[in-house]
């Protein structure tokens, strides 16, 4: 059964076309990364998926919900879809765990003891347990990333988005977040990810979709992909890709 | 008639109309910051026509001096036939001034917080009035405090132009003095002075607290 389904999507701002009739359709349990240069459409795409930005035509289906005008059905798809972005986007003025809690506990009506539970449960899924009271500015970049992604899973969603997760993050650091996600992929989340880690997708990512000029250019199992590239632009882009 | 000269009696009346002074700047604040709130989350409002009307009435108040907001409050009113006290019309008047350009502050303050944490409160399911009782609100206010403190200040002195409807405040009081001892130079030196001692320590205040912010902790 899909858990996502995006079907002839077109998105514009103002005169520029980003995305020029997107499909797709993502299983339960399955991890797509999007790749392409900046400007293909990708990360638009997964913003299109939340509802960040309003799509001009087309059907989206995630995890159960229409994609639509209402706020509040917006809402509740909102619930089951969680979406890092790549400059973390903690509350500076919240502890780590009252950034973790502050949704359950106003949004999902979750009782603060259990809030504090599944907090504790999903900070130390990504390995930072004892930062529990600290404030975002104490942590490092790689460590901010993560409690982005623990204070998503506290959500307990059934799909979650990673919009270059990694981008600004070094070398070393990128790896303990990645680490962070192949846990996630391995324990069965649906997932999609924008990424430039080219090595990971091939290894996490059971698709791999490459996008150019806000179309769908080549997709297939990422292995395939990546080995045996179909078109002069997907042989480019993996050409310049050092790693 | 002989003339009064300036001694202890007059320095304690200055000092009673201080708290005048001091009574219709917490008026203007705490009235004005109740309105400028409204008008401030107004300004950035997702409805276009509130967020015209909030800007309308922020560019009204800051266009017109304070000075006629005073008459129209004093003598408009009572040619309406609503004869007010002059601390009410003197309180209303630094109170709509005051909103005026809180709102202005406030407004800047809220959009100062960076678009991402509008989105990240959003695609955490928050509704707006959570985003911003959650999320926008105490990060706005965390950046408000110097530029409110320092507007404290002016309020302060402002208070002055009310004298001039006959509210015997610490400007007007001093011009009471003047008027029965003339030693101008005396009296409205000592006037100075006891606004220098409101406003210094704000003035401070507002420096220590940029000052804080730029230090750059995050709480």
């Amino acid at each position: 059964m899909p858990e996502v389904v995006v079907e002839n999507v077109h998105k514009s701002f103002g005169a520029l076309e980003v995305l020029k009739g997107v499909s797709l359709t993502v299983g339960r349990g399955e991890v797509f990364a999007l790749i392409g240069r900046s400007g293909s459409g990708k990360s638009t795409l997964l913003r299109c998926m939340n509802g960040l930005e309003k799509i001009n035509s087309g059907r989206i289906e995630i995890a159960g919900h229409a994609l639509g005008e209402d706020a509040k059905a917006l809402r509740k798809l909102r619930t089951d879809v969680g979406i890092v972005f790549q400059s973390y986007n903690l509350f500076p003025h919240l502890t780590v765990g009252e950034n973790i809690m502050l949704a359950p506990r106003i949004v999902k009506d979750v009782e603060k003891t259990k809030a504090r539970e599944v907090a504790r449960e999903v900070l130390q899924l990504v390995g930072l347990s004892e930062k529990f009271d600290s404030y975002p500015d104490q942590l490092s970049g790689g460590q901010q990333q993560r409690v982005a992604i623990a204070r998503s899973l506290a959500m307990r969603p059934k799909v979650m988005l990673f919009d270059e997760v990694t981008s600004a993050l070094d070398p070393e650091l990128t790896e303990e977040v990645l680490m962070v996600m192949e846990q996630l992929a391995r324990d069965g989340m649906t997932m999609i990810l924008v990424t430039h880690e080219m090595g990971f997708a091939r290894r996490v990512a059971t698709q791999t979709i490459f996008m150019h000029k806000g179309k769908i250019w080549e997709q297939g199992p990422s292995a395939a992909l990546f080995a045996n590239p179909q078109t002069a632009e997907l042989r480019q882009f993996v050409k310049s890709d050092v790693k | 008639m002989t003339l009064k000269t300036f001694g202890a009696d007059q320095i304690g009346f200055l000092l009673l109309s201080l708290q005048w002074t001091i009574l219709l700047t917490v008026i203007a604040l705490i009235g004005g910051g109740l309105l400028g709130f409204a008008v401030a989350l107004a300004r950035t409002s997702q409805l276009k026509p509130v967020r015209i009307a909030a800007a309308s009435y922020i560019q009204i108040i800051q266009g017109i001096p304070v000075l006629m907001i005073l008459f129209l409050s004093y003598y408009g009113l009572s040619l309406a036939g609503f004869e007010l006290p002059p601390l009410f019309a003197a309180g209303a008047s630094m109170t709509i001034y005051a909103s005026g350009y809180l709102a202005e502050i406030w407004r800047g303050c809220i959009q100062a917080v960076p678009k991402q944490q509008w989105e990240a409160s959003e695609s955490l399911a928050m509704t707006r009035l959570q985003q911003y009782r959650y999320v926008i609100l105490p990060q706005a206010m965390r950046i408000s405090l110097p530029p409110t403190v320092g507007f404290a200040v002016q309020v302060v002195k402002n208070t002055s132009i009310t004298s001039i409807i006959g509210f015997v405040e610490l400007a007007r009081a001093g011009q009471l003095i003047n008027n029965a001892t003339f030693q101008p130079f005396r009296v409205f030196l000592a006037v100075a002075a006891l606004y220098f001692v409101v406003c210094y320590p704000l003035s401070q205040l507002s420096r220590l607290l940029e000052r804080r912010l730029h230090a750059g902790s995050s709480r």
